[in-house]
């Protein structure tokens, strides 16, 4: 006979994501969970997006790779509180190892915490790790085609970034072929084009990131010794 | 890879709910896993073989049903099933006006476990709840 069970292969994972969550709202912080390739730029992306930031916004990073703390040892050379977690060969971030880093950082100090994922365009996206948003970066050199071969992670995305701007004549890249396999599976994220080696395009990606309700909040009731 | 952690969960799943109806053990197990989801049947079941040894799950199967997602075409109506890579042109009017939909599913549907396990542990169930 058969038993109807109903429920979701990771809820387990699913509700300490939710635990994660409501640490970050109660924090007041805005955690975003950026997935990508190797080699898209996720770290080039925090770091280029923290130097834009405004003063009243203190940010954070949670470092995600198989081994090493290369990435971590760059964002800590800029005196951001940061934790690395090593999934010894896992090539997913997934919502209890989150659980276990937060300790480690003074999210109470923080407005805005960057979870930079392993580099991988399949694992992640099975993954809620209770971050507010899942920021997908594709980058040029990786090809027009990746949310038509890769429509899991493009489909859960609340935004696209596109980076490496600088390169699209180089690839002959088709922007306009890449955002409609976007639109193919998510029709609500917005993409944008930009590049982190030269600033191109960052405005209106900051714009957006900014424009979310939490740091609205902060930036409003920011007191005049954390303006810059 | 994510495999390993996925069969975690069809583990972790299956033998709770075996748990909660008092089952000794799970011939089946039946999963609903949508085509956008990439997720390799043959590995799972591989993966599964080996996490399941010394649980109430050992020796299960693993029953996939697989879901397409849907691809619409907002030009001309017409519906087809898609699976990765997705097309970017619709089959009659060649149209890139497209919406993909479905194909997301990731879930264990039910269990499957011998009649008499069931009714066995249900006669044991209400002797208990008569002895008060």
């Amino acid at each position: 006979m058969k038993i109807p069970v109903e429920k979701q292969i990771l809820s387990a994972n699913d509700t300490i994501a939710a635990e994660n969550r409501a640490a970050f709202d109660a924090a007041g912080l805005l955690a975003l969970n950026l997935m990508a390739s190797p080699g898209a730029g996720k770290t080039s992306l925090i770091l280029a997006t923290v130097d834009r930031l405004p003063k009243p916004i203190r940010p954070g990073v949670i470092e995600g790779d198989l081994a090493s703390s290369i990435d971590a040892d760059t964002i800590s050379a800029r005196g951001l509180p940061v934790v690395q977690i090593n999934t010894g060969g896992g090539c997913h971030l997934d919502a209890p190892q989150i659980q276990t880093a937060l300790p480690s950082l003074p999210l109470a100090e923080l407005d805005l915490l960057f979870i930079e994922n392993v580099g991988n365009l399949v694992c992640p996206a099975n993954f809620d790790l209770g971050a507010n948003l899942a920021v997908v970066v594709a980058s040029v050199p990786e090809g027009h085609d990746k949310p038509y071969k890769y429509p899991g992670i493009f489909a859960n995305a609340d935004v696209v970034v596109l980076n490496k701007a600088d390169l699209l004549a180089v690839f002959e890249f088709d922007v306009d072929h890449f955002r409609r396999g976007l639109e193919l599976v998510n029709s609500a994220a917005p993409c944008f084009v930009l590049s982190c080696r030269t600033g191109a395009g960052f405005d209106s990606w900051l714009t957006w990131l900014l424009g979310h309700h939490k740091m609205e909040r902060i930036l409003a009731c920011a007191s005049p010794s954390r303006l810059g | 890879m994510h495999e390993l952690s996925v069969t975690q969960g069809i583990l972790t799943v299956a033998v709770e709910t075996a748990r909660q109806h008092g089952v000794e053990r799970i011939q089946a197990i039946d999963l609903v896993i949508g085509d956008l989801s990439s997720i390799v049947d043959d590995s799972v079941q591989f993966y599964f073989d080996i996490l399941s040894q010394d649980t109430l799950a050992q020796g299960a199967k693993l029953h996939f049903r697989r879901e397409p997602g849907t691809a619409t075409c907002w030009d001309c109506g017409h519906q087809f099933q898609v699976s990765p890579p997705l097309s970017s042109l619709c089959p009659i009017c060649q149209s890139a006006h497209l919406q993909v939909s479905g194909g997301r599913e990731f879930y264990v549907e039910s269990i499957e476990v011998e009649d008499e396990d069931t009714g066995r542990k249900a006669d044991l169930e209400r002797q208990r709840h008569h002895r008060g």
